[in-house]
């Protein structure tokens, strides 16, 4: 007998976590833009406040707009549960200190995203975390990198500017015969393309900023746990495992045997850092999610006819996406993102920084911004703006040259992106 | 609290309360493959006023150590164990499903020591499906995924969880995934072997309160009729739109029935 189905990806965009409103049947997520809930009663009260009973206390621990997103995007995820937050940033940071204490240490790949990178490199040390930084491809790294104070391995699912695919598969192994969780950046993948948690990662997080939210109007991050990691076995988290003087001697993992992770991170974490979401993004970040499945395989339509155009334009010296049989991860990325390789990619320029710059300059569709992952589609040319103030050398060192040019494929008309970057690839080449 | 039952190292949930003999106590008991952790929200409110509670961990799921037991009567008279091991007389029994049976069998054998029984989510007797059996004996996951399903109603397959952020499909998988190989199958075959229930409940003598989901397809109100009427006092609480995940989809609901069923009434000061 075949088990009975649950629902797939693009019901549970548009549904999950959410029933019409009891009060007036509103079929949309209401906003509930309040930062406090009255109390039917003192005893109800103390019950709120002790966890015997479900709700809301205040805006800052939790609020419903924000419940039906952090439920959606577990669902989306195939996890237990989640936390919005203030950003993406705010996510990762979130995770780090449920996790550990100063005189703890992280192995993360070095193909990061400048912001994780900047915390985990310069900020986190300043109270006493410190991490090993490992190139995400070589995999007995992570192991020999592993100390006994280590307690996460972290990686971008698609790695920042190269697009390594992390091998979520081996790389999880590793992390879990050291007893610990690995935690993945999922922001360019979504889990359209990808679902970390059934290929062996623990933790997850967005920058539900990006392609999530898709509209690029509200930052956000969403923190998800898939629940199977056995906290107690590892024996490495007395965060989730030992009495918390700071909510009545809580143990978290006898609390909740799949969700003690989650319940830490909620009751310590945004209690105490306060990067909680507003309700006002949440709800807009639910928008966008509405619509994550048409508008992720549009990108992925709109990327593919881009890549192949620029692939055989001469004006290219290369351009760097998995599908590619020039891209070192080719053989990975088709077993792990079949459906595609995210809408964010680096192509070189011929012609240098000036190319570069008259390249930009002459694009008329395509934004230049510092963003990723919105609607429509973005550029930036790292040599003469992010990074301008590096020569050759060090730009060398940060994965890119000065004819690196990185797109943000969005949704328009095929047709009109590949005439824009034509029109914009002729003017490069004339300067 | 970590103590020994049968030989075996056992874990009951306390909510962080140390075991008081002046308090009565309410004893908890999960359903198949679960364990105590489906009682998060009621047991701590139990032990946060006026009670002592044990949610155990039964032989061989969660914490607790040893085989799972394949009968409900071993069960029963492992709970008598238990209550022999932390040094109690007499106990309040609230079971859920398979815990239910339990609880039943357990105040049948046992009646100078269960004072109040609640059902929540019982069918009396509780058969289970062929392929929930085979599936089961096989260890495959499909008997998780037919059970997530059968077991939450419609409502909660989309959620909109009264519990912020959490994913009660989710959650429920990946409790039932923790499971030994082979428990979710002991478990069925005691459920689907207990065929002294409605006798159990004719012996019955104390009150007695079933909870049962109105969308519940694992067990279906109707299947708990016949005992709800064999038993000589009981009443029934039947929650609107509920599946047989009641503690997650209606915890307060829930909450409030035992509230209303165990407290003590009209204590009048001595
Ligand atoms: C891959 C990745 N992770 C994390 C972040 C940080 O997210 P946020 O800007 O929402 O804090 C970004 C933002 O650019 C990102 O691209």
């Amino acid at each position: 007998m075949p088990a009975p189905k649950t629902y797939q990806l693009d019901t549970l965009s548009l549904h999950a976590g959410q029933q019409p409103d009891s009060e007036f049947g509103a079929r949309a997520q209401p906003i509930y833009f309040t930062t406090s809930y009255v109390f039917p009663d003192t005893d109800h009260a103390a019950s709120l406040f002790n966890m015997e009973r479900a709700g809301h206390v205040y805006s800052r621990i939790s609020n419903p707009t924000n419940a039906a997103l952090e439920e959606r995007i577990a669902a989306l995820e195939g996890g237990v549960g989640a936390i919005a937050t203030a950003s993406g940033q705010a996510a990762l940071h979130l995770a780090i200190v449920t996790l550990m204490n100063a005189g703890s240490h992280i192995v993360a790949s070095g193909s990061l995203y400048g912001g994780s990178h900047n915390l985990l490199a310069y900020t986190l040390p300043r109270f006493g975390i410190e991490t090993t930084f490992v190139k995400p491809r070589d995999v007995d790294a992570f192991r020999a990198a592993i100390r006994p104070e280590t307690r996460l391995l972290f990686g971008e699912t698609l790695g920042n500017p190269g697009l390594d695919v992390l091998d979520i598969p081996r790389v999880s192994e590793v992390a879990h015969e050291a007893g610990l969780p690995l935690l993945v950046d999922s922001t360019f993948t979504t889990p359209y393309l990808m679902r970390p948690f059934d290929l062996g990662a623990d933790l997850i997080f967005h920058s539900a900023t990006k392609f999530l939210g898709g509209h690029g109007v509200a930052i956000g991050g969403l923190l998800v746990d898939g629940g199977k990691f056995d906290w107690d076995k590892s024996g490495n988290f007395p965060t989730l495992s030992e009495p918390y003087e700071g909510f009545h001697g809580m143990v978290f993992t006898e609390e909740s045997t799949t969700a003690a992770f989650l319940l830490r991170a909620r009751r310590e974490g945004i209690r105490d850092f306060g990067a909680c979401m507003s309700p006002i993004n949440a709800f807009q970040i639910m928008q966008g999610m509405e619509t994550l499945g048409p508008r992720m395989q549009r990108h992925m339509d709109n990327t593919r006819a881009v890549v192949a155009f620029l692939d055989k334009h001469d004006a290219v010296e290369q351009v760097v996406y998995p599908e590619l049989p020039s891209h070192p991860d080719h053989e990975l990325a088709r077993k792990l993102l079949p459906n595609g390789c995210g809408a964010v990619f680096s192509f070189e320029l011929k012609g240098g920084r000036s190319a570069g710059r008259k390249f930009i300059e002459s694009l008329k569709v395509f934004s230049h911004l510092a963003n990723v992952g919105d609607a429509k589609s973005l550029v930036i040319h790292p040599a003469t703006t992010t990074h301008y103030r590096m020569d050759d050398a060090a730009l060398r060192a940060a994965g890119i040259t000065e004819g690196t040019v990185r797109l943000s494929i969005g949704i328009e008309s095929a047709e009109d992106l590949l005439e824009d970057l034509s029109r914009a690839l002729r003017a490069s080449q004339k300067a | 609290m970590s103590l020994e039952v049968n030989g075996h190292k056992t874990y009951a949930y306390t909510g962080n309360h140390a075991f008081d003999a002046c308090l009565p106590t309410v004893i908890f008991i999960h359903g198949a493959a679960n364990d105590h952790s489906v009682w998060a929200l009621q047991s701590r409110y139990f032990a946060y006023h006026g009670h002592n509670v044990l949610a155990v961990d039964l032989p061989g799921h969660g914490k607790s150590a040893g085989d799972a037991l394949n009968d409900v009567a071993t069960f029963a008279d492992w709970v008598k164990a238990l209550m022999d091991a932390v040094g109690i007389e007499q106990a309040a029994i609230v079971g859920h499903s398979m815990g239910s049976l339990i609880g039943l069998e357990t105040a049948a054998r046992y009646p100078a020591i269960v004072t109040r029984l609640a059902l929540v989510g019982t069918a009396i007797p509780m058969p289970v499906t062929d392929a929930l059996l085979e599936t089961s004996a096989a260890n495959d996951h499909a008997a998780y995924e037919m059970i997530n399903v059968f077991a939450h109603s419609p409502r909660a397959q989309i959620g909109g969880n009264r519990l912020p952020g959490a994913w009660m499909m989710g959650n429920s998988m990946r409790l039932m995934e923790r499971s030994a190989n082979g428990v979710l199958h002991a478990d069925f075959t005691a459920c689907n072997s207990y065929r002294g229930g409605l006798d159990a409940a004719k012996k019955t003598k104390c009150p007695v309160l079933l909870i049962l989901g109105q969308r519940d397809l694992m067990t279906p109100p109707r299947a708990a009729k016949e005992a709800a009427a064999s038993f000589s006092n009981a009443r029934t609480v039947m929650l609107d739109g509920t599946g047989h995940s009641l503690m997650s989809e209606q915890p307060d609901a829930v909450l409030d029935a035992l509230i209303d069923f165990l407290r003590p009434k009209n204590v009048t000061a001595a």
